[in-house]
């Protein structure tokens, strides 16, 4: 190929959005390879929500008669301020992310320890309601003592399989951004790193968002 | 110059990250008060789902960066998610109809 028409391909792939060439996605490997996970990710979620769904349907009465689940968590008082924590938690990870890009290492470290107390705090409370449930007789198997029988087996299941999964990717976010808080603090996280890293975080709040909805609020 | 155009640039990735998690908290206070709010159980259903949608879409295109990545990757990520839209389709069908039975 002359040297007219390879300036003339590269001009053709790489100026269109749609454009193809060595790079296709323009983002490094490590990002795309972090995009790929967390689609592969959603669908593990998606399949765990959906059969949930499924057995809520055909379950007809849910999770007993005359009850709701809204009934055996602490939507307002825990649950929501669980979201409110994840959702700010975000955000600063969002900021560290601005920050790490501009170079700003005090900034970066600090709203990543932000972002991994947020983490903690979320895990907490998600412990605290996990407890009370238990107390209640909620097993993974189904209901214990007075409120066993009355209760479909499939709403503790259900609840501690989809939560207790989510908790173990917050686990790891929190291993994960710990981390990359101890190596920004000695000046050895790359910009990017520190985005692929809020990837995962920012993954972690997104699926929150169904399982908040679908486990607590419907 | 150019230093003071990456600040302006930064205050406006800033400005957007407040923005996107302000209305976050917003949509997250409308679903916690539409199951308060005693409507029929079909709009409580599809209002939520309708709310989590858009938080999602808000934490992928602004947090995720997602908006201004290329519209290769774009499609490349959320091109498969159809694939959602279609299991749940294809389960509910059947979980519904078992739904119907019962009553």
């Amino acid at each position: 190929m002359s040297e007219a028409l390879q300036v003339r391909e590269q001009h053709r792939t790489t100026a269109s959005a749609w454009g193809g060439g060595e790079s296709p996605f323009a983002v490094p490997w490590a990002k795309l390879m972090m995009w790929l996970f967390l689609l592969s990710d959603a669908f593990t979620f998606a399949a765990l929500l959906t059969g949930y769904a499924a057995m809520r349907i055909t379950a007809g009465v849910w999770p007993g008669a005359g009850m709701k689940a809204a009934d055996f968590f602490h939507v307002t008082t825990v649950v929501g301020p669980m979201t409110f924590i994840l959702i700010c938690s975000s955000a600063t990870m969002a900021v560290a992310v601005g920050a790490a890009r501009r170079g700003d290492h005090r900034t970066t470290v600090r709203f990543l320890a932000l972002t991994v107390l947020g983490g903690l705090a979320f895990l907490g409370m998600q412990a605290y309601e996990w407890t009370g449930f238990i107390r209640e007789g909620a097993r993974l198997t189904g209901f214990v003592g007075e409120l066993g029988g009355k209760i479909q087996p499939m709403f503790p299941a259900t609840f501690f399989v989809i939560t207790g999964f989510h908790g173990g990717h917050v686990t790891s976010g929190v291993i994960y951004l710990l981390v990359k808080t101890i190596q920004a603090s000695r000046g050895r996280a790359s910009a990017e790193s520190v985005e692929i890293t809020g990837l995962y975080w920012h993954f972690v709040d997104l699926v929150w968002v169904f399982i908040f909805t679908l486990l607590y609020l419907i | 110059m150019a230093e003071h155009h990456e600040s302006v640039r930064d205050g406006a990735w800033y400005r957007t990250y407040v923005v996107t998690w302000f209305w976050l908290l917003v949509i997250t206070g409308l679903e916690i008060a539409t199951v308060f709010l005693g409507l029929p159980r079909l709009a409580v259903i599809l209002l939520l789902v309708t709310l989590a949608l858009m938080k999602a879409a808000l934490i992928a295109a602004y947090f995720m960066h997602l908006r201004h990545e290329r519209l290769n990757l774009i499609f490349t990520i959320a091109a498969p998610l159809i694939l959602i839209v279609i299991l749940f389709l294809g389960v509910a069908r059947d979980a519904l109809n078992v739904f119907f039975l019962r009553q």
